[in-house]
C-alpha cells in the first residue's frame, strides 16, 4: 500500500490543474469511433439485432459501474462480478414469473414455512448456547456444547429441507414466481446482491486485497452452484422462460421497437446512476474517498474510518452489479444458471473497466459498450478465421483437422479477454480515458 | 465393519488422494506468495497445464512405459514438470517482472495474474479441445483390492495404481522440498528473502535468481499435483476454477508463505471435503437398533450434498478469516 502514491498522479502537474476546463477532444473522437462502430453494425446485421446488442451493451455498462467503483474509486478488486450478476438474475426471474398454483394451492408452503421456522429456532438455540459462559458455564465446555448442537441442529434441518424440497420438486415441478413487475426483482435483486456484498466485504475488510479477490471469487461459484442444484427453486438446468418484460413484449410490437423500448428502460437507469455516482464523487465523500485510495496511512491520520468507507463502496458496487444482473436476466427473457460463467459475466466486466478507464464513470460506459460490440462481432470473426486457417492448412499441408473446430474457435475468444487483460494492465495501466485529477490549488 | 470398510473407502483414501493434491498445488502458491506478495491466481491453470504436457508427451510416446513397467504418464512427468518449471519462469519474464518493475500494487499483479489465467486455459482448450480425456493412453488402470482378514468383512479396500503413485510421489516431493529449504544455500536464501526481502538483498543474495527458482520449484509442484490429479480423475482443461477455491483456503488455512503449513492445510481441506459429503447414516445404521424407537435416522445425513462440495472449502476459509487470518501456523502479512 505504501507505493500507491507514487503511482496515482504521474500526469498531475500544476499547470494541469490551473487549467480549468479543457476541450474534450479525447472524449469526442473516442465516442465518435463508438457511433460510427454501432452505425456500422447496425448497417451489416440489421436493426433488431444491433438494438438487442445495444440493449445488452447497456446492461454491462450498468455492471462496469459496479465494478470501476470498486476497482477504480477504492481500489478494491472484485472477482466474483458472476456470482452477484446470477442473484440479480434469479431476483429478477422470481419476482417476476407467474404465480404457480401447483405449489401454493397445496400444502407445500406451509412445509417449507415450517422447516424455516425450524431452522430460525435452530440458530436461535445454538446463538444461545455460544453465550452459555455467561451463566457460568466453563469455556471450553461452552464451545463443545455449541459445535455439538450446531452439527445436530445443522443435520436436523438439512435432512427436513430436504424432504420439503424433494416433495416441492416431484408434486409442484418448483416454486414458480410472484407475478410482480420485473423492476421490483431487479430492486430486491440488489438489495440481496448488497447483502451478499456486505457479509463478504465485512469478512475481508482491513486484511490484503487478495483476499477479498479470493473470497469473491468463491462466493460466485457457490451461488452459481446454488442456483444450478435448487431445482425446487430456479428449476436448475431446466431453465425458466419467458421472463415477462416492463415494456411491451415483441410479440405486441414486434422485435425492434419492443427492444428499443426496453432499451430506453435502460438507459434512463443508467443515466440516473451516472448522475448520482458523479454527483457522489465530486462531493466531500467521493474525496474522502478518493483520499483512502491514494493515501490510506495519512487518511487514517485525518480520522477517516477507513474500513466503514471501504465496506460502503463495496456494498454499493455490489448493488449496482445485482441490478445490473436484473436487468439482464429479464431481457434474456431466460433464466439459466448454467448460462452464468466467469468469463462473461467476471472478467469481459474486468475488460470494460480496466479498458475505458477505471475511476471515470464516462470512460467505464464507453469501455462497456465498445468491449461487447468488439466480444458479440468477435464470434463470428472467429469462426471464419478458424475456418480460414483450416482451409488453407487442409490445402497446403494436408491437415487432418478435428470436427469441432467451431467450439475450438470460441475458446479462442478466452485467449484473447486475457492478453488483453495483460496488456491493458502493461500498457495503458489508466485506460483509455482516465480519471481527472483534479487539485483544488 | 463393512460399514467401516466403506468409510475407509470413502474418507480416508479420497481424502489423503485429493488432500495430497490440494498440499502439493498449495505449497506452490504459499512459495510465490512469500517470495512475490501476492496470489497467484494462474497456479491451478500452471497445473493444467503440467497435466496437459503429460498427456501431449504420452500420446506422442504410447508405449515407453511399458519397456520398464510403468504407466507412461509417470515415466513423462519429469520432463513436464521441466517444461512447465519453463513456463512459470516464462509468465513471470513476460507477464509480472514489468508491473513490478513498475512498482504496482500487489493487486494489479493478482489482476494480470487472472489474464494469464484466462491465455493458458484458452490455449489449453484450442489445444486440447473442451472434453476430458485419460491420461491412461495405452495402459491399464490396476485396481487393487484389498480383503481384510475378519470375519464377516466382504467388501475390500479399494485402491487404484494412480492412488499408490500419488501417495509415493507425494512424500518424496515434500521431503525433496524440505531437504531444499533447511539444507542447500539457495532455499535457504529463499526463506531469508521471505522473511525480509531488503535485509537478503542487503547481504548479498541474488533476489532474481530466487525468483526464478521460486517460479521454478512452484512450476514443477503444479506440474506433479496436475498430473496426479488427471491420473486419478481424467484430463479436463477446465479443471482449474475448481481447484482455485481449496488450493487458497489450502495455503490460508496453513498461514500464507508457510510451506508445511500449506501442507497440513491441504489435508484439512481435503479431508473436510470428504467428511463432509459422506453419508454418516452409513457409519451409524449398524446402532440403529440400540436407538430409543422415536429416534429415526433420515437415510441421508451427508453436511452437504456432493454438488455443493465446493462451499466447504469456502467454509473453511471464512471461518479462518474471521477467527485466525494469520492461518494455523503463524503466517506472513496480511494487511
Amino acid at each position: 500500500m505504501s507505493h500507491s502514491a507514487k503511482t496515482r498522479d504521474t500526469s498531475d502537474t500544476p499547470q494541469d490543474a490551473t487549467q480549468t476546463r479543457r476541450f474534450p477532444l479525447r472524449e469526442l473522437v473516442l465516442f465518435g469511433v463508438l457511433l460510427v462502430a454501432i452505425l456500422a453494425v447496425y448497417a451489416t446485421m440489421g436493426a433488431a439485432y444491433s438494438t438487442r446488442m445495444l440493449v445488452e451493451a447497456a446492461c454491462y455498462a450498468i455492471l462496469a459501474l459496479g465494478l470501476t467503483i470498486q476497482w477504480g474509486y477504492a481500489g478494491q478488486f472484485n472477482a466474483g462480478v458472476m456470482g452477484f450478476v446470477a442473484l440479480g438474475g434469479f431476483c429478477a426471474m422470481f419476482f417476476s414469473v407467474p404465480v404457480n398454483d401447483a405449489f401454493w394451492g397445496t400444502t407445500l408452503p406451509g412445509e417449507f414455512g415450517r422447516v424455516l421456522l425450524y431452522g430460525a429456532a435452530a440458530i436461535l438455540l445454538i446463538v444461545g448456547a455460544s453465550k452459555l459462559d455467561r451463566l457460568g458455564v466453563p469455556k471450553s465446555l461452552r464451545t463443545f456444547i455449541t459445535v455439538v448442537l450446531g452439527v445436530v441442529l445443522y443435520l436436523v434441518v438439512i435432512s427436513q429441507l430436504r424432504e420439503v424440497t424433494d416433495a416441492i420438486e416431484s408434486q409442484a415441478g418448483f416454486v414458480g414466481g410472484l407475478g410482480l413487475p420485473p423492476w421490483v426483482g431487479w430492486i430486491v435483486g440488489g438489495a440481496l446482491a448488497g447483502g451478499v456484498g456486505y457479509f463478504i466485504g465485512h469478512i475481508c475488510l482491513g486484511l490484503r486485497s487478495d483476499y477479498l479477490a479470493i473470497a469473491t471469487l468463491g462466493i460466485a461459484e457457490i451461488i452459481k452452484a446454488f442456483l444450478k442444484n435448487s431445482d425446487w427453486l430456479t428449476r436448475g438446468t431446466a431453465t425458466v422462460s419467458p421472463l415477462p418484460w416492463p415494456t411491451p413484449g415483441p410479440a405486441e410490437v414486434g422485435f425492434t421497437l419492443s427492444r428499443a423500448l426496453y432499451l430506453s428502460v435502460t438507459a434512463v437507469i443508467i443515466a440516473v446512476i451516472f448522475l448520482l455516482l458523479n454527483r457522489a464523487y465530486n462531493a466531500p465523500w467521493g474525496r474522502m474517498i478518493r483520499a483512502i485510495r491514494d493515501n490510506e496511512v495519512s487518511a487514517a491520520a485525518m480520522g477517516k474510518d477507513i474500513n466503514k468507507r471501504r465496506l460502503e463502496i463495496f456494498v454499493l458496487g455490489c448493488i449496482l452489479m445485482g441490478i445490473g444482473g436484473g436487468i439482464l436476466g429479464t431481457f434474456n427473457s431466460l433464466f439459466d444458471p448454467q448460462g452464468y460463467l466467469p468469463l462473461n459475466h467476471t472478467f469481459l466486466v474486468l475488460v470494460m473497466v480496466i479498458l475505458g478507464g477505471p475511476g471515470n464513470n464516462l470512460g467505464t460506459i464507453f469501455g462497456a459498450v465498445a468491449v461487447y460490440i468488439i466480444w458479440i462481432m468477435s464470434e463470428p470473426l472467429a469462426l471464419f478465421l478458424m475456418q480460414l486457417a483450416v482451409a488453407f492448412g487442409e490445402g497446403a499441408f494436408g491437415w487432418d483437422t478435428p470436427g469441432n473446430m467451431d467450439s475450438r474457435a470460441l475458446q479462442a475468444r478466452v485467449l484473447v479477454i486475457g492478453v488483453l487483460i495483460t496488456m491493458v494492465l502493461r500498457f495503458a495501466p489508466k485506460g483509455l480515458l482516465p480519471e481527472k485529477i483534479k487539485s483544488h490549488s | 465393519m463393512n460399514e467401516l470398510v466403506f468409510f475407509i473407502n470413502n474418507v480416508v483414501i479420497s481424502g489423503s488422494v485429493s488432500g495430497s493434491i490440494y498440499a502439493i498445488g498449495a505449497v506452490g502458491v504459499t512459495l510465490i506468495f512469500s517470495i512475490m506478495r501476492f496470489a497467484h491466481f494462474a497456479h491451478a491453470d500452471v497445473m493444467t497445464f503440467g497435466a496437459f504436457m503429460v498427456l501431449l508427451l504420452t500420446t506422442a510416446f504410447p508405449a515407453a512405459g511399458a519397456s520398464i513397467g510403468v504407466p507412461t504418464a509417470l515415466l513423462m512427468l519429469p520432463l513436464a514438470m521441466l517444461l512447465t518449471a519453463g513456463l512459470a519462469v516464462g509468465i513471470d519474464k513476460l507477464f509480472y517482472k514489468p508491473l513490478r518493475a513498475h512498482g504496482v500494487k500487489p493487486i494489479v499483479l493478482v489482476i494480470a495474474s487472472l489474464g494469464v489465467t484466462l491465455i493458458l486455459q484458452g490455449l489449453i482448450r484450442l489445444f486440447s479441445g473442451t472434453g476430458g480425456q485419460s491420461l491412461y493412453v495405452d495402459d491399464r488402470k490396476e485396481i487393487f483390492r484389498l480383503a481384510l482378514p475378519f470375519e464377516g468383512v466382504r467388501a475390500p479396500i479399494v485402491v487404484t495404481e494412480p492412488q499408490i503413485y500419488l501417495f509415493v510421489i507425494t512424500i518424496v516431493a515434500v521431503v525433496a522440498l524440505h531437504l531444499f529449504l533447511n539444507r542447500s544455500r539457495l532455499g535457504k536464501a529463499m526463506r531469508a528473502m521471505s522473511d525480509n526481502p531488503e535485509l537478503a538483498q542487503a547481504s548479498g543474495i541474488n533476489t532474481n535468481t530466487i525468483v526464478a527458482v521460486t517460479w521454478m520449484i512452484a512450476g514443477a509442484l503444479a506440474a506433479i499435483a496436475g498430473t496426479l490429479l488427471s491420473l486419478d480423475v481424467t484430463f479436463k482443461p477446465d479443471l482449474s476454477f475448481f481447484l482455485l477455491l481449496p488450493i487458497f483456503a489450502a495455503a490460508i488455512v496453513g498461514g500464507v508463505g508457510h510451506p508445511y503449513g500449506a501442507i497440513a492445510g491441504g489435508f484439512v481441506v481435503g479431508f473436510a471435503e470428504t467428511l463432509a459429503v459422506f453419508n454418516w447414516n452409513i457409519l451409524l445404521r449398524p446402532f440403529q437398533d440400540s436407538f430409543p424407537s422415536w429416534l429415526e435416522l433420515p437415510s441421508n445425513l451427508a453436511f452437504v450434498g456432493t454438488e455443493y462440495k465446493i462451499v466447504v472449502p469456502f467454509f473453511i476459509l471464512v471461518a479462518i478469516l474471521v477467527w485466525r487470518p494469520t492461518g494455523l501456523f503463524k503466517g506472513k502479512v496480511i494487511s
